[in-house]
Formats: C-alpha cells, sequence, structure tokens
C-alpha cells in the first residue's frame, strides 16, 4: 500500500454500474415470465409424486446467478420407510 | 388534441410531484394551456407543491364518479392563468379510479389543453399503470443512485407493454430526467454518472436537475419552482427540460464541479 492509497478513497459507482447492468439483464430477461424457480419446483414435484409420495416441504429449489452462469439447486429429502418415521435419505 | 405525458418512476420520493409541477409550469409559462393531474389517491401532494391546497373542493375521484363536473373541479393556478390542476381524491382509495372513467377525464382534457401531465403514484401497481394507460410520451424520473435506476428499468418494461399505445403496436416515446444530481459527487466517482445511468436504461435524457436546497424552498412556499425562482439552477433546467420536451434541439449540458488540487488529493467535497 502506497501513503498515496491513504488520501485516495476507492470509488463506488463503478462497482454501483456493474451490479446494475448485471441485476438488469437478468430482469428484463424474466419479465413478463413467471418465476422460473417456482415452475421448476411445481413440476419437478409432479414428476417425483408419480413415483414417490414426498410433502411440499421436503422439495427445495434455489438459483444462484452468478456473472457467467447460474446454478440450480434442488434437495430433495425422500422419507426412508425402513427407517425411523423421521429419519431422511439424502 | 393535447399531448399526454405522465411523469413516473416506480421509486418514491424522486421527485415525480416535484418535476411535473415544474414541468407543467414551465410549459404553461410559453403560452400553452397545460393541466396537471395528480393520481396519487389517497396521498394526494401536487396541491400542497403547487400551493393550491386550500382551494381544492372536488377531484378526480369526483369527475370520474359523476358527483362533480370537469369543470368544477379544475382548480386554475394564480400566477398562471394557462395552469390547471385536477387533484387527487385524499380520502379514498386506488380501486376509486376506473380504467373507463381515466379514459373519459383524460380524452376530455386531450380536448381542451395543449398539455395533460399525469403525476403517477410510487409503484408499479393499478395506480402506477393507470397514470400512464393514456399516455403518448412519459418523463421517469431517476435519480443516479442504484434502487431509483432499477425501479426506472421496470417502469420502462411497463411502459413498453401495459399503456394504450404500446397494445397498438406504436411506442410511449420515454425520456429519463435525472433529479437530484450532485456534481461533486459524482465527481469523485460516488455516484452514478449520467452516462452510467442513460447507458443502462438507454433512454434519452431530457435533462438533469442538480440538487438544490431551492427545490425544498419552493416546496416550503407552495410554488413550483420554475415560477418561484426561475434563475436558480434546478429551475433553469427544468425550463430547459420542458423546451425539450416541446421537441426543441436544445444540447443537454452535464452540471460541472471545479475542484482544487487539494480536493482532488482529499477527495473532499468542494465547497
Amino acid at each position: 500500500m502506497s501513503i498515496l492509497d491513504l488520501f485516495k478513497r476507492r470509488t463506488s459507482a463503478p462497482v454501483a454500474r456493474e451490479r446494475l447492468q448485471l441485476l438488469l439483464a437478468y430482469e428484463r430477461q424474466s419479465r413478463g415470465q413467471p418465476d422460473l424457480v417456482s415452475v421448476l419446483r411445481e413440476e419437478i414435484m409432479a414428476v417425483i409424486a408419480r413415483h414417490v409420495q414426498i410433502d411440499q416441504d421436503y422439495l427445495q429449489v434455489s438459483m444462484e446467478r452468478g456473472a457467467t452462469m447460474s446454478t440450480l439447486e434442488i434437495d430433495i429429502q425422500i422419507p426412508n420407510k425402513s427407517a425411523q418415521p423421521l429419519a431422511m435419505a439424502g | 388534441m393535447g399531448k399526454v405525458v405522465v411523469v413516473t418512476s416506480g421509486k418514491g420520493g424522486v421527485g415525480k410531484t416535484t418535476s411535473t409541477a415544474a414541468l407543467g409550469a414551465a410549459v404553461a409559462k410559453t403560452g400553452k394551456k397545460v393541466a396537471l393531474v395528480d393520481f396519487d389517491v389517497g396521498l394526494r401532494n401536487l396541491d400542497l407543491i403547487m400551493g393550491a391546497e386550500r382551494r381544492v373542493v372536488f377531484d378526480l375521484v369526483n369527475v370520474i364518479q359523476g358527483t362533480a363536473k370537469l369543470s368544477q373541479a379544475l382548480i386554475r393556478d394564480k400566477r398562471l392563468e394557462t395552469l390547471y390542476l385536477l387533484p387527487a381524491s385524499q380520502t379514498r382509495d386506488k380501486d376509486a379510479l376506473t380504467e373507463e372513467g381515466v379514459a373519459e377525464v383524460i380524452a376530455r382534457l386531450r380536448s381542451v389543453f395543449d398539455y395533460v401531465f399525469c403525476d403517477s403514484p410510487a409503484g408499479i401497481e393499478r395506480g402506477a399503470q393507470l397514470a400512464m394507460r393514456f399516455a403518448d410520451e412519459a418523463v421517469i424520473v431517476t435519480n443516479p443512485e442504484v434502487s431509483s435506476v432499477r425501479d426506472s428499468d421496470r417502469i420502462i418494461g411497463l411502459l413498453d407493454a401495459r399503456t394504450i399505445k404500446a397494445e397498438q403496436g406504436e411506442l410511449v416515446q420515454k425520456h429519463v430526467l435525472v433529479t437530484r444530481y450532485d456534481a461533486a459527487r459524482a465527481a469523485r466517482g460516488e455516484m452514478l454518472s449520467i452516462d452510467d445511468v442513460l447507458e443502462i436504461l438507454s433512454t434519452p435524457l431530457l435533462g438533469i436537475i442538480p440538487e438544490s436546497q431551492d427545490v425544498l424552498r419552493a416546496s416550503n412556499l407552495g410554488a413550483p419552482v420554475t415560477l418561484s425562482e426561475p434563475l436558480n439552477s434546478a429551475a433553469k433546467a427544468y425550463l430547459e427540460a420542458a423546451r425539450r420536451l416541446e421537441g426543441e434541439d436544445l444540447p443537454v449540458v452535464v452540471p460541472f464541479e471545479r475542484k482544487g488540487f487539494l480536493d482532488r488529493l482529499l477527495g473532499r467535497r468542494a465547497a
């Protein structure tokens, strides 16, 4: 760190601009469409329900947006009949 | 046929009402007949900013529901005889407005006035959508700050989708009006620059209103700043914005803050 840095404040406007550009690119794309995560959640739930009976609460769908790619995380807990009633399999 | 201009923003507190009053008065000053319509039913404020709060007898909801004539509800400005105000109701809620009712009032105003300015409530709900519904042009009031720019983007999306013009395959002509611009902070890189805002919203600029104590003073006095202090920097910026709104090709000058060497080195605010 040079002595000059003591006097210089990091500017925040460029950060604001980048955050906005990223966010708005996503928001414009999804505008007018139903919320993707809840649509996915409902359809996944329907597929699973054909084979296994699970409670709504045991299905979790979340989406994390990144600059170059997004991660979709699906966490389904299926109750294990042979085990104790409260024990779940991942 | 007059022009209908909605003044909108999505976010609250960015200066919609102040800008409606200032732009409306600026246009009326040129001799054009101007009506200002407050769409913020339940939270009206345009009457206060215009200094007409004690003259309100009937309002927009009364006209829509047929309990008053349009001519009874319109309040003529005491300073400019070409400037009129149609106040919102303070006691009703926004559901008192119907699309058919608003359509009729706007159509009648359009036939009498050169300009009809619709002061939108904040938000993107019914009230805001009714205020923009019949607009030919839109002034999107934006502060150079992330949440305001995001909300403006959202409002631009609505203007392109939910207005009569959009549904007929035409476009509402959109203009960004940047308010509360602080040249010193922008120079220090603490505030989104005008270029940033315009690039992100990709909408033409109507004007830049500098942050000014005189705007607050004008509100305190109940007078549009373009009438009470026309020589003030914010008032001048509004007067120029109004000329651009009327189609004049007038370049926008970004307010500039002169800074000394020490200010630069220390990132200090110039006085």
